[in-house]
Formats: structure tokens, C-alpha cells, sequence
């Protein structure tokens, strides 16, 4: 059997709920949104044969495997950088598939990030250390000068992109006002039914004065998201319809480091997402335009803007117009963020936005894109990025 | 411990600010400052300035380096203030600034001696160094005219 680069697909979405205080460990998170993917799939747990998560996931592969009855476990690996190297979940597993090494990758991301730890206590406090894997030196290079919190090394990022194209904070609550539009009428939202005004935006306190407010910044959450992905082939015979994986890389270019990211040449980009995004229109034979939904993952507001020009959708410093004239609404040149973002549904370090391109190509999505047809979605979280489409 | 019978010197208030965590590889770096020296890593071969610290050059792939005295000059390059949640150690936000080094590298650090509405990307500033928890230093800026 000849394969193609093209041959890997998804073939099932799970999550729990999205919440403050899940109640339960993050290995059974794990293990329910492990099922729920499966069981979307119409495959039995027992046969997943590979296994994605992030390098900072607290479950262990054995232990996991444990829970869902796997037979025989063919492939494990982690992703390192955080939720900045998300979408690189669907990359390794749509390798793992095209190499013919598994039938059955199960990507997974469960946390308790809300009820049991939170990023960016003081590091003292929490007997943090370095470690490797992270993709940050964050801990090493800005906690002794007050920057503490994921929010501070994004403003940090952020602040020379800002200043650069004369983006100010209010024009950042566009971003958030649409965002939380979606999440008001997405019942997996955590602030569904709670959308928000600009001047709401510019009511809420600053984090990192003068770029972020709170209702820039991505929620704390606890929950867990998986992703059952398998050949397209294999996928066509399952319950769902299969939604292709046409493309999907990863690009760390040199002195670029995760969040903390001060050291390569111009920081009014974001080098990676230039990266990942030639290599993926590259390996697509796609533009831009043939986009028709976005999952861009939101940390912070600003990593949007950045994002949006990074993948060409609009040029250098005019993300903050793009965003201004309803670009990422339903109607609007990109529908962007559909679930409600990092912001608005819940924090799942990215993997929960990636489900929701998912539903747009299936047509489940509670906030669908009617007014084209769905055919290809691209998912971006930075450092990482796919192009799902519909198969 | 006795009562002190003299008038004792006035006490400056123990430092709170975080102390470094130190790297095998970065420890020359933090050892300076320690004693106010702003010390750099460049390549004994090729010339090459790095930061963060690393032990091979990328350029030639030597692991020879050398530990060079910086001129402490630099420019802000970018800056925030943390204000929510107040950074721990800091009575008042501190202005944290990514500091462009004369010498081509740059590293996060904090602008002191200088107001909330007098910082301004670009601004010239030279090295300081300010103790932190467990008598040790770290560098900072401040305005440079
Ligand atoms: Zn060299």
C-alpha cells in the first residue's frame, strides 16, 4: 500500500465539562475524554495503540492505559513548549499514522489548572524548578525582576509589537468582545450566557499595565479534551464523518523560546507562527483565503493579532483592523475562535479550540459557519499548526 | 542575643526580591553580579555574544568562552508593569523591561529610579544592582542621560 502525506484523519472529539473545581483527579479527566473520543469514533478504548500528550501533563501513559483497558501500546510521546506546541499533538499523531506505525493515536490533555495549581504563583511558594521540556526560561531569566505570570512574559512579547503599529488596549477588546459573543452561546462555555461589552473590556483591571486587562487573558480551568485520530481510510468505515488532516508541522526557529520569547531578531513578529505557517500553506498547496474558520490559540489577546499576520490573513500591523471591522466573526473574512477561545470557553491549554475546528467541518459547531461551506480549517497554537479539512 | 548597647547603624530592610535560580551554565553570570560585575558570555573563537547563557557557540560550535566585562549600556527595547497579581517581593509593581545591550544581546531586567509616566521604549539605560533574598544581586537599569 502507497501512502501519502494526506492519510491521516480525525475520527473522534471528547472533553469533559469545562470547570473551576473538577472534583476529580486529573488522571480520570483523562481517561473520560479518552473514552468520549473514542466513543464519538465508534472505537473500542482497547485498541488505541498510540498515545500524544503534552511533556507537562501530570498522567502518566501506564496509568492512563490502565484506566482505558489498552491492549498493547505501540507509540508514546509528549510535545514539548506548552500550550504553544499543541497543534504539534495532531502533527505527531498524523506522522505516527502515515508511517503505518499505529492505527489508533489518542491525543489527550486533562488539568486540573484552576482547583489545583495555577500558573504563575510565586515560584517559591509553589517549589517549582527549571526543567527542561518546557521550552521556557522564564523561570530562570524574569521571576527575580517581578515577571511572574504567564500574563507578564505575553505583555513583555507583546509590548514592542504594540507600540510598533500603535495598538492599544482597547483596540485588543474587540478580540475578547467577539470571543466571549461565542461563549455566551456555546453551553460548553464557562462564561456561556455571559457575553461582554468593549466597555466592559476596558472596566476590567489591569494585569499588565498598559497591554493586558483581565479580559484579555485566557481563563484558568480545570477539564481535559482528547482526539482519537486514524487513517482516513479507517476513519471513512467509523461513526463520523472524517475530518482530514491535510498538513500539520511544528517550527521553532532559532533564540525563539516559548512565552518568554525576547531573544530573536524582531519582536514585533511571531517568527514561529511565520514557520509554521509557510511550511503548512507549503505542504497544503492552500492560502489563506481558502481558510473558511480559525482555531488561533489566545493566550493573551495580542498573540492573536500576531498570529493573524503571521499566517498572512492580514498584512503587519493590521490584525487590530482586521479584528475592529468583525474579521473573526461569523461573517466576517475568518470566523475565528467559534467556541469562545481560551478566553471565553475554558483553558485546555489550546486543545479545546483545536476540537472546535472539528465541529466546524463535521457542521456541529453550536456557533456553525453557514455562509460558506466549511472545507478547511486551520489550527494554530504558535509554535504548531494543522490544516483540518473535510474529507 | 544581648541588647545592642550603642545606637546601631540605621538597617536597611531585608531585600524580598526572588533570588536567581542558578544554572551550571549561567553561574558565572550570577556570581558577577553578586559582586556588581555585568559580566557577558562571548566565544573565544569567533567573537559571538550569547544570551541567555549556553555552553557551545552556535555560530563555530566552540565550547571555549569567555567571561567579558559588558558596558552596562542598553536601551529598552520593551516594558510592562505587573499589576495584577502584585509580583511577590515588590512593595510597589516594578517596571519589568526586556534591555537591549549595547553589545547585540538582550535579557529581561527591571528600569528602576524611574517614574510609571517617564518610561518609554528605546530609552537609554545603563546597569545597576539591586540584593535580593539570600545576600545575593541581580542587575537592573536605570535611565542613562
Ligand atoms: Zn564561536
Amino acid at each position: 500500500m502507497t501512502r501519502k502525506f494526506t492519510e491521516a484523519a480525525i475520527a473522534g472529539i471528547g472533553q469533559t465539562e469545562f470547570s473551576k473545581a473538577s472534583g476529580r483527579s486529573e488522571l480520570q479527566l483523562a481517561a473520560e475524554c479518552a473514552v468520549a473520543a473514542c466513543k464519538d469514533a465508534g472505537v473500542s478504548p482497547h485498541d488505541i495503540d498510540g498515545m500524544v500528550t503534552f511533556t507537562i501533563d501530570n498522567s502518566d501513559e501506564v496509568n492512563l492505559a490502565r484506566c482505558l483497558g489498552v491492549k498493547d501500546l505501540a507509540y508514546t510521546t509528549r510535545i514539548p513548549g506548552g500550550g504553544a506546541a499543541a497543534a504539534a499533538t495532531i502533527y505527531q499523531a498524523m506522522a505516527m499514522v502515515n508511517a503505518g506505525l499505529c492505527h489508533n493515536v489518542l491525543i489527550w490533555r486533562a488539568m486540573n489548572e484552576r482547583s489545583q495549581y495555577r500558573f504563575g504563583q510565586n515560584p517559591q511558594q509553589q517549589q517549582m524548578s527549571y526543567q527542561s521540556g518546557n521550552g521556557t526560561g522564564s523561570l530562570l531569566w524574569c521571576v527575580p525582576y517581578g515577571a511572574m505570570t504567564p500574563a507578564s512574559w505575553g505583555a513583555l512579547q507583546a509590548a514592542r509589537y504594540m507600540h510598533k503599529y500603535g495598538v492599544t488596549n482597547r483596540d485588543l477588546g474587540y478580540i475578547s468582545v467577539q470571543q466571549r459573543a461565542y461563549a455566551a452561546n456555546n453551553p460548553n462555555a464557562w462564561f456561556y450566557g455571559k457575553p461582554i461589552t468593549l466597555e466592559d473590556h476596558q472596566n476590567s483591571k489591569w494585569i499588565q499595565e498598559p497591554w493586558l486587562r483581565l479580559l484579555d487573558c485566557c481563563q484558568e480551568s480545570d477539564g481535559g479534551v482528547a482526539i482519537l485520530v486514524t487513517s482516513l481510510e479507517r476513519a471513512r468505515d467509523l461513526k463520523q464523518p472524517p475530518v482530514q488532516i491535510v498538513g500539520a508541522t511544528q517550527s521553532i526557529p532559532y533564540n525563539v523560546e516559548v512565552i518568554s520569547n525576547y531573544y530573536h531578531e524582531d519582536l514585533t513578529v511571531m517568527p514561529e507562527a511565520q514557520g509554521v505557517a509557510k511550511r503548512l500553506w507549503a505542504m497544503t498547496g492552500l492560502k489563506p483565503s481558502d481558510m473558511q474558520m480559525a482555531a488561533i490559540y489566545d493566550a493573551f489577546t495580542p498573540h492573536v493579532l500576531l498570529q493573524l499576520e503571521a499566517f498572512g490573513f492580514c498584512k503587519p500591523g493590521e490584525g487590530k483592523d482586521f479584528v475592529k471591522g468583525g474579521g473573526m466573526a461569523l461573517d466576517g473574512a475568518l470566523p475565528t475562535n467559534t467556541n469562545g477561545g481560551l478566553t471565553g470557553e475554558a483553558y485546555i491549554h489550546g486543545m479545546n479550540s483545536m476540537i472546535e475546528g472539528v465541529r466546524q467541518i463535521r457542521g456541529t459547531s453550536c456557533n456553525q459557519v453557514t455562509k460558506k461551506t466549511v472545507e478547511h480549517v486551520l489550527v494554530s497554537s504558535g509554535m504548531a499548526g494543522a490544516v483540518l479539512a473535510k474529507a | 542575643m544581648s541588647t545592642p548597647t550603642e545606637a546601631a547603624a540605621p538597617t536597611a530592610p531585608k531585600p524580598t526580591r526572588i533570588p536567581p535560580i542558578v544554572t551550571l551554565d549561567a553561574k558565572f553570570f550570577w556570581d558577577g553580579a553578586d559582586q556588581e560585575q555585568f559580566l557577558g558570555q562571548k566565544c573565544s573563537d569567533c567573537g559571538l555574544f550569547t544570551f541567555p547563557p549556553r555552553p557551545m557557540c552556535p555560530q563555530c560550535f566552540s565550547v571555549n568562552r569567555r567571561e567579558v566585562p559588558l558596558s552596562g549600556r542598553g536601551t529598552v527595547h520593551g516594558w510592562t508593569i505587573p499589576r495584577h497579581p502584585p509580583p511577590f517581593g515588590f512593595k510597589e509593581s516594578p517596571i519589568v523591561a526586556v534591555i537591549e545591550l549595547e553589545e547585540g544581546i538582550r535579557m529581561v531586567s527591571n528600569v528602576v529610579g524611574c517614574g510609571y509616566d517617564e518610561i518609554r521604549q528605546d530609552m537609554p539605560v545603563e546597569v545597576t544592582f539591586e540584593a535580593t533574598m539570600n545576600n545575593h544581586k541581580v542587575p537592573v537599569f536605570r535611565p542613562r542621560t
